[in-house]
């Protein structure tokens, strides 16, 4: 079974700057790391392998040519190949247009079992991208796998982590899912996986290659648009109170009051 | 300071550290508090391919030298000894085989300790048998196609976890030191048994025990070269593993070093970071240049060894010497800079001074090593007299 896994490369560090005229984050000097959520994807995708003794892992990402580096990291963990889209067509993209660009290219890989994504990136932060793949490619999708129990060529049984628990679900295969950090622990990459990441060549797509209309991708293919982004305004120290609780309870009353919160 | 790697060398490192950072690091205190053996760590060192590093390639390692294999027990060192000498002691057990073994014992054994499969030990220290090599009691005779070996080693590193056993027993008693011999002795062999498990002052997550043969019959092919070689086995395997203790040391006062520098830039004393006190200062700056000098010294002596050099028994005991030295001394100094704190088992300096101790006393005690390099010097100077 070919099992894709879709990949994001992401700043390292949490506190980027934003250029204030472009409202677009600074990425020079910041260092790029895969989405630490995918990192639990690419893994499952590798033990799915491992687990049914064979199989090919394809990891598969859009962004710039520096991007290459993210998925080579990838090959050393595991994956068979590792394929890019990229091209200057593809910039600016929201989640919708990149959902259908990422659908374009699955379409070009064709045959495949299942599709793993990290539950979301941790730059934007919006978990759109998976389930909106699935809707392109009109297969089923289930949201925050925290286990998957049971996998054949036909069909997964999965746990989906929920506030109060899990489900669990079982879905036909082909399909899409997306994982929480609780289904593995990333390993680190073998010497002969980094030997092996060295040597790999990474396939890079362009628009034309995955016969993208251009109207739906890039900018023009993006219906979110950014008015302003801004840090919030800092709210400033909290109070501790301490003490017994009669008198907990009163300053608290007197600190509400005062404020005329009550 | 740079020392040039190469981009083989610079993964290695890599690998080592991120096993040290994400793997050892949160679980040393509780494996030294407990004395529990690394398992799941010597598990991710085989998966991460890290030992084979010093096996070549045909028998399923990395293919490179010493050196590659100090830079690994360097790096693991740092976060703990106590789980690094788990790892070096595997290589220890397997020089003989590397060193002196047949192609078909190589083939056999090596793979198996190449791909972390295995654990390797190697057995020469008895009770009346430490720095004097020469007092080993444990016998084996040689009877139709077996050897039967009767005795008991003692403080034998990886003593129960090994599956591969390299050890020294006397076939000879009528020739000295002429008259032992190295056997491979695999685990589960009958008559093959362990002691109790030693509770120590430092490196507990290692396990240290007693391997007692009582009439365990082994193939007559597990002998290394042939009968009354033992001791040269042990010396050439000697050689070969101490840069990897003097490794152990670099890592470990590395780590010490900059645990000091991390508390004393935090801690306020006087109004003030103690970092910025010059007598504090002064400290860290003798534990970076010690630190450096012993880095520098068993790079260089392992770069020599791999480049095929005839005698490297002196250069060998240089860098364990001296960098085992370094770190008792730079630990000792790392709890100083933490003071009271440092002497707390909430911080992690105090383990890495109990830790430092063994270094200068196993693989030959420092006073040994000196008598190594007095001999070379004397050997040296006779040579050019002649």
């Amino acid at each position: 079974m070919r099992l894709i896994v879709c990949i994001k490369q992401v700043p390292a560090t949490t506190k980027v700057k934003i250029n204030p005229e472009t409202n677009t984050l600074i990425r020079e000097g910041v260092e790029s790391i895969i989405n630490p959520f995918d990192t639990y994807a690419l893994e499952e995708g590798v033990r799915i392998k491992e687990r049914m003794g064979d199989g090919v892992v394809t990891v598969l990402s859009m962004g710039p040519p520096q991007v290459e580096s993210a998925l080579k990291e990838s090959v050393s963990l595991g994956a068979d190949e590792g394929i890019l889209l990229s091209d200057r067509a593809f910039a600016g993209a929201d989640t919708l247009a990149t959902s259908y660009a990422l659908s374009m290219a699955v379409k070009k890989i064709g045959d495949f079992g299942l599709i793993i994504c990290g539950k979301q990136a941790v730059d934007g932060d919006t978990a759109q991208v998976a389930p909106e793949l699935s809707e392109r490619l009109d297969i089923p999708f289930v949201a925050y796998v925290r286990k998957i129990v049971e996998i054949t060529n036909e069909k997964a049984v999965v746990e989906r982590m929920t506030d109060h628990g899990y489900d669990v679900i079982e879905l036909p295969l082909p399909a899409v899912i997306t994982v929480v950090k609780d289904i593995n622990e990333p390993r680190i990459a073998s010497l002969k996986g980094k030997m092996r990441a060295r040597k790999a060549a990474i396939t890079v797509w362009t628009a034309k290659d995955v016969q993208a209309d251009e109207e739906l991708i890039g900018l023009s293919g993006s219906p979110t648009k950014v008015i302003k982004i801004f840090a919030p305004k800092s709210r400033g120290k909290g109070v501790s109170i301490t003490g017994e609780p009669p008198e907990i309870v009163d300053t608290l009353y007197g600190h509400l009051k005062d404020g005329h919160i009550i | 300071m740079d020392y040039f790697f190469t981009e083989e060398q610079q993964m290695i490192r890599d690998t080592a550290r991120e096993i040290a950072e994400k793997k050892i690091v949160p679980v040393r205190a509780e494996l030294d508090e407990k004395g529990e053996f690394p398992t799941e760590i010597m598990k991710t060192c085989a998966e991460s391919d890290l030992f084979g590093l010093y096996i070549p390639e045909e028998y399923g390692g990395f293919g490179g030298g010493i050196y590659e294999n100090v830079i690994a027990i360097e790096e693991l060192s740092r976060a703990c000894i106590g789980v690094s000498v788990s790892f070096a002691g595997s290589g220890l057990g397997a020089y003989p085989i590397l060193l002196c073994g047949s192609e078909e014992q190589k083939k056999k054994y090596l793979p198996q300790i190449a791909s972390g499969e295995k654990l390797a030990a190697f057995g020469l220290t008895e009770a009346n048998a430490g720095s004097d090599a020469g007092g080993v009691q444990t016998t084996a005779r040689l009877d139709g196609n077996e050897y039967v070996l009767n005795g008991t080693k003692q403080w034998i590193t990886n003593g129960g976890e090994a599956g591969i056993y390299t050890v020294i027993a006397i076939t000879d008693k009528n020739k000295g030191a002429r008259g032992a011999s190295c056997f491979i002795v695999e685990k589960c062999t009958q008559g093959f048994s362990f002691g109790k498990k030693e509770n120590k002052m430092g490196i507990r997550a290692s396990a240290t025990r007693e391997l007692v043969f009582e009439d365990c019959r082994i193939p007559k092919e597990n002998i290394i070269g042939k009968e009354g070689i033992g001791f040269i086995v042990a010396m050439k395997t000697l050689d070969n593993s101490r840069p990897g203790i003097a490794a152990q040391g670099v890592g470990l006062a590395a780590g010490a070093l900059d645990a000091a520098i991390d508390y004393a830039r935090g801690r306020i004393q006087f109004g003030k970071p103690i970092i910025s006190i010059q007598a504090v200062q002064h400290m860290l700056a003798n534990m970076a240049v010690q630190t450096e000098a012993a880095r520098a010294l068993t790079y260089a002596a392992s770069k020599y060894i791999d480049s095929g050099a005839k005698s490297i028994s002196k250069e060998s005991a240089f860098c364990k010497l001296f960098a085992t030295d370094i770190a008792m001394q730079v630990t000792t100094d790392a709890v100083q800079v933490f003071g009271g704190y440092g002497y707390m088992k909430e911080y992690p300096v105090e383990k890495m001074m109990r830790d430092a101790k063994i270094l200068q006393i196993y693989e030959g005690t420092n006073q040994i090593q000196r008598n190594v390099i007095g001999q070379a010097l004397i050997k040296e100077s006779a040579k050019k007299r002649r």
